[in-house]
């Protein structure tokens, strides 16, 4: 009696939650993957949802074909490929820093911890005035008031200014700015993390090495990192599944034209794709490239899964 | 060898080698702290431009050869940006809706979790454990339908439509359950002897003892509605309904050439100013959280 009259209760405690996922969980997985199986989804259900669409993989074949498409999944998989290894060597070696340092450890944990609370819009919009040139560059008047503080940087060292973000830039100036954005986005998460693993790093590997008079470099490749490999797993993954789903420092550093002023679109990535559809109501295509977004992520993990269970040491 | 022989060898060796190890672990040690200080000022560079940048004049934002302490301090620029993004809506609307939110969600994850953690039902594995598998999917899959669904609902261009979709967090769930679960079982034992109802067990007696969990909770909920820029602009997009990433993007829409910069600069630093706020007083619990979810804001 009382075992039945608990059920009764728990499913009340668990109702809010559980009709609220239904509807904006459990539904759209459903509708996803019925929507991109349905052939001209959009234009059938704009015209009173006549039963007419036929299944198939349509949406597939037309995500495929669409140039833009093939643009987006370059740009997306080339800045993964390039900001997370650079992010996590470069939060590793923060990391192990800080871990040997004493004084000051305090005050520079927290500095680098900053970036994270962020909005990665509003800082987008720092970094593309660091990188602007301020003026009329590429119009009929050449005036150039300002080449911007990076470029007054380079100007020191004695190197030319470049036209990183403006009117007339090429694609990799572009891409440049997007990965030094987007390192400096992605450090503190990792520091955090690896930081964290080193502090539970059983001592006495070290002492060893110390006693053995083993040089750093050394120390840092045959024992940190292998101790740390957990964890280093964990951000690469956690990298990857955030790089593929890169969009809004984008919009942060060029606007919603997402791309220097003569090319704008040009540096879209996937999920800038699926809300491109999306606004012009091509729900079929935009599921469709949902699921394919999403089975580049699930495949990636794998790959990373598989590649750490034989290099990570538990 | 006897023992003591390898003994006086190495301590020789050792004796040897300290003056030499002195130097490189000093050289090390200068090494180490000036990489990270380099690497300071570059993740600290782009906050201190942009808060020099706030106050410059448009004209000394614009000398070819830079200055890195403005000449005159223009406040004004504040004030300026302040209407010119009309920074006070924004505010007001995203605070309204992240404080909404945050209250609606910690109720219906501390009920749920609740659930999970303490009472008996059929398939409470199954159900969580399908629960776990949805953390997989990325959220663009479900943002698809949820737009439809909003839009069948009526409820483009509404409060409702940003707070909704986002108040089941299956993550935060699994959070407070794993915290939830650590309290001793003997207490709930305890209150249920003396007669204690559940509800009233989980409000006066767990929820307290997860307290730290729910602050990160609400902290990162805040976050989420502060820096939320994709969800709002599809779905309340019109001046009334507005958020503040949103609408600071709206209101710069240009990102070359003849912008006035330093009033940029200015709403930046004010759309900014709260979260930094925030990690100053609550970094413990953000760092705590951050570092169990895995989750920008």
């Amino acid at each position: 009696m009382v075992e039945s009259k608990h059920q009764w209760k728990a499913w009340l405690y668990l109702a809010p939650a559980i009709v609220l996922l239904l509807v904006f969980t459990v539904w759209p997985i459903i509708n996803t993957v019925r929507m991109a199986f349905l052939e001209d989804y959009s234009i059938a259900a704009a015209s009173g949802g006549e039963a007419s669409f036929s299944l198939g993989v349509g949406n597939f074949v037309k995500v495929a074909q669409y140039q833009d498409f093939l643009v987006c999944l370059k740009n997306t998989v080339l800045l993964c490929l390039i900001t997370v290894p650079i992010s996590t060597l470069l939060a590793l070696l923060v990391a192990v820093a800080l871990n040997s340092i004493k004084p000051l450890r305090k005050l520079l944990q927290t500095i680098f911890f900053l970036p994270y609370v962020t909005n990665s819009i509003a800082i987008g919009m720092v970094f593309a005035a660091m990188f602007n040139i301020v003026g009329s560059l590429g119009t009929r008047r050449p005036l150039i008031q300002t080449v911007g503080i990076v470029n007054n940087v380079i100007e020191f060292f004695g190197g030319s200014y470049v036209n990183w973000i403006n009117n007339g830039s090429s694609y990799w100036p572009n891409m440049f700015v997007l990965i030094i954005y987007i390192v400096w986005n992605a450090l503190p998460f990792k520091i955090l993390i690896l930081l964290g693993g080193l502090q539970s790093v059983n001592k006495q590997y070290y002492e060893a090495a110390k006693v053995d008079s083993t040089p750093r470099w050394r120390v840092l490749w045959r024992i940190t990192v292998p101790l740390l490999s957990p964890m280093i797993a964990y951000v690469v993954i956690t990298g990857f599944i955030g790089g593929f789903k890169e969009y809004t420092s984008i919009v942060g550093i060029f606007g919603e034209s997402l791309g220097p002023a003569h090319a704008p679109g040009r540096l879209n990535t996937m999920v800038g794709f699926i809300y491109d559809a999306l606004a012009q109501h091509h729900q079929g295509r935009a599921s469709a490239a949902a699921l394919i977004l999403f089975a580049i992520i699930l495949l990636v993990t794998l790959i990373n899964l598989q590649v750490s269970k034989k290099r990570v040491h538990y | 060898m006897s023992d003591h022989t390898i003994r006086t060898m190495r301590s020789r060796d050792m004796g040897k080698a300290t003056s030499k190890q002195h130097f490189t672990k000093g050289f090390a040690l200068v090494g180490t702290y000036l990489f990270l200080c380099v690497m300071a000022v570059i993740v600290l560079f782009p906050f201190y431009w942009m808060l020099i940048s706030s106050v410059k004049s448009l004209a000394e934002y614009r000398l070819s050869k830079p200055t890195f302490w403005p000449q005159v301090l223009l406040l004004s620029n504040y004030a300026e940006a302040f209407t010119t993004a009309s920074l006070g809506r924004l505010f007001f609307n995203t605070a309204y809706v992240g404080i909404i939110s945050t209250i609606l969600s910690l109720f219906i994850t501390i009920i749920t979790a609740f659930a999970f953690a303490r009472l008996q039902f059929k398939g409470k594995e199954l159900l969580f454990a399908g629960l776990l598998a949805t953390m997989m999917i990325p959220g663009e899959l479900f943002t698809i339908t949820n737009y439809i669904t909003v839009s069948t609902f009526g409820w483009t261009n509404t409060f409702t439509a940003l707070i909704v979709p986002f108040l089941v967090s299956v993550f935060y769930i699994y959070l407070l359950r794993q915290n939830f679960l650590q309290i001793p079982n003997e207490l709930y034992l305890a209150a249920k002897v003396d007669g204690t109802s559940d509800w009233k067990y989980l409000w006066k007696v767990m929820v307290p003892l997860a307290l730290p969990t729910l602050i990160s909770i609400t902290i990162l909920k805040m976050m989420g509605a502060w820096n939320s820029y994709i969800w709002p602009r599809l779905v309340a997009n019109d001046e009334a309904h507005r958020l503040v990433t949103n609408g600071l993007r709206n209101a710069f829409k240009d990102t070359s050439g003849e912008v006035n910069y330093p009033v940029q600069m200015a709403a930046v630093a004010l759309v900014s100013a709260p979260l930094f706020l925030v990690f100053i007083f609550l970094r413990k619990y953000i760092m705590a959280g951050v570092s169990r979810s895995g989750i920008k804001g």
